[in-house]
């Protein structure tokens, strides 16, 4: 009985986490719900009630749980992925042995596949605390959470692959992950967005998986069938996996 | 003696572009199964860009490659789990203990947790990192992330290792500790292919060799037959004041087999290092330090490239 190879490659994964978990502690548990007190309930306070009664912070929940899925695929798949690709030359060792480029991408995938499971569990039990998401709803959502967050693995781990430096990570976060954030119907629908970027929100994983998170959480309808919305977070997800996977054999291959 | 058992490498007309630049350059090779390997040869001869042709990594541009007689291009995973390998910088784990990544690396080979644990135990030992198990790999020392990275290479028990420069970087004492494991490897019937730059290295280890410089294979053998087919026994190593040096040289002419003038020193190929030394003397000739000696592959090297091997 042998193990499948992308889950012996998740395991180095998991090895390191438990050597550097206190670093990302913060970031990946606190940070998400000090926006949920600030954002939801404090600034909240001074929105109206949407449809139905519903109050701010618990329509924002799953909005930010989806987010959090983005933020912990574009983390995980960042400096790690440098770190393995040139600061340390892991992935030069694992290539050396029996393993394919495109057993370390599934490894990858699989390793934070978890980890975004790890910290999306855990703030669905705070907003269904301090939220009052529906237990059940919470726990549908945070599946569309983990097909958001899957939907950027690929991407974000090709883009590292692709630049392969400091300077295009940091531009990662400032250009590309922080505007997502910010303007994907996270904090406010996008249909307050100026009519011509209610488009560019459409071409956003982020934007899809708010959508579905939010229809599984508090049952607001999603802007296009759900299966659409699952359709395209499942494409780009593939085709992130495609492309890092031909990125990782340009680079490390020669 | 000459069965002719399978070469577990073979090469012929390989060649390694990199666009437009020729890394290797045609080269022809066997490497005979249990034997020690190597590949000798300054910075940017081609060694790496061979060894990692070898160890199915790197696609060959032209020639003809067989590793195990499988080919890389088509069975690259096969060969990749049967080889260990040593790479020229250390590509340990920084963040996992010495015993983590003994254990992530044997899991990469599929490799049960009840076949690693014993294997870790024997190579701890072998490689003398006993008491560092359980520390993380960064703080190592040079000397001990290399054993860590040879030990790591042996935890699939590998039929053939590939140690690219392994002793690049250490101080005297970690190269000695270091040569004495991959002989004792030697022994156990492991097949060794080791580049290196570092004359005494390839003495010390290899059966047989072949001299590159510049992608090209210049000259093949084992140490003993290169020294007696490209240089003369002994070596009579003199130094003299810059002032009246070229004078001095000019009245060596005729010592020795030849002259080979250096920056820093003159070198007389002999085959009797001290009768040269008194020719030398009874010439009335003052070098400020004298050195008589065996000869060695670096002689080798300046004697088919007119260049010595720096670092």
């Amino acid at each position: 009985m042998s193990t499948p190879t992308a889950i012996r490659v998740a395991e180095s994964g998991w090895r390191r986490y438990k050597h550097t978990w206190r670093a990302s502690l913060f970031s990946s548990f606190v940070n998400p719900v000090m926006l949920l007190l600030a954002m939801g309930i404090g600034l909240g306070s001074l929105v109206d009630d949407g449809p139905g009664g519903l109050v701010y912070v618990t329509w924002l929940a799953p909005g930010l749980l989806a987010n959090i899925a983005m933020q912990t695929a574009a983390g995980e798949s960042s400096y790690p992925v440098m770190a393995g690709m040139k600061w340390n030359k892991t992935y030069d060792a694992m290539l050396a042995g029996p393993l394919a480029t495109s057993d370390i991408v599934l490894g990858h995938v699989s390793w934070v596949s978890f980890r975004i499971v790890q910290v999306t569990a855990v703030f669905a039990v705070v907003a269904v605390w301090l939220a009052d998401l529906d237990p059940l709803g919470a726990v549908a959502a945070t599946g569309a959470a983990l097909l958001t967050g899957m939907a950027f693995i690929g991407l974000v781990t090709a883009y590292t692959a692709k630049f392969n430096n400091e300077t295009s990570l940091a531009n990662l976060f400032r250009y590309i992950v922080v505007p997502l954030f910010l303007f994907s119907g996270v904090f406010f629908p996008i249909s307050q967005l100026p009519g011509f970027m209610q488009p560019l929100a459409w071409l956003t994983p982020l934007w899809h998986g708010v959508e579905l998170s939010r229809w599984l959480a508090v049952g607001i309808d999603t802007a296009f069938s759900p299966m659409l919305h699952v359709g395209y977070l499942l494409v780009v997800g593939v085709l992130g996996f495609v492309l890092a996977v031909r990125l990782f054999e340009e680079r490390l291959v020669k | 003696m000459e069965q002719m058992q399978q070469p577990v490498v073979s090469a012929r007309a390989l060649t390694k572009h990199f666009g437009d630049f020729v890394a290797v350059d045609s080269v022809d090779f066997d490497v005979r199964p249990g034997e020690a390997f190597g590949f000798l040869g300054p910075n940017g001869a081609g060694k790496s860009s061979t060894m990692r042709m070898i160890g199915a990594v790197s696609p060959i541009t032209s020639g003809d490659l067989t590793v195990f007689g499988l080919d890389p291009a088509a069975d690259g995973r096969e060969i990749r789990s049967r080889l260990g390998v040593v790479p020229q910088d250390d590509n340990l784990d920084q963040e996992l203990t010495v015993e983590e990544n003994l254990i992530i690396y044997g899991r990469y080979f599929d490799l049960p947790r009840s076949v690693i644990r014993p294997r870790i135990d024997e190579l701890l030992a072998f490689t003398q990192l006993e008491d560092r198990r359980h520390s993380r790999v960064e703080p190592l020392s040079g000397g001990m992330k290399r054993r860590l990275t040879i030990a790591r290479s042996l935890i699939s028990q590998p039929d053939l290792v590939l140690l690219d420069e392994p002793t690049t970087g250490l101080d005297p004492q970690a190269r000695h500790l270091l040569w004495e494991r991959l002989y004792q490897l030697k022994e156990r019937g492991v097949t060794l292919i080791i580049t290196t730059h570092y004359m005494d290295e390839a003495e010390q280890l290899c059966d047989r060799l072949v001299i590159m410089d510049r992608g090209k294979i210049v000259a093949e053998g084992s140490p003993a037959q290169l020294i007696a087919n490209h240089t003369t026994r002994e070596v009579l190593e003199l130094r003299f004041r810059s002032e009246g040096r070229q004078e001095s040289i000019d009245r060596l002419q005729g010592i020795g087999k030849k002259l080979e003038v250096l920056a820093d020193r003159v070198l007389v190929s002999t085959e009797d290092a001290e009768a040269s030394l008194a020719e030398v003397w009874a010439r009335e000739l003052h070098p400020v330090a004298n050195l008589v000696r065996r000869s060695t592959l670096e002689d080798v090297f300046l004697a088919l490239t007119g260049r010595t091997l720096v670092d």
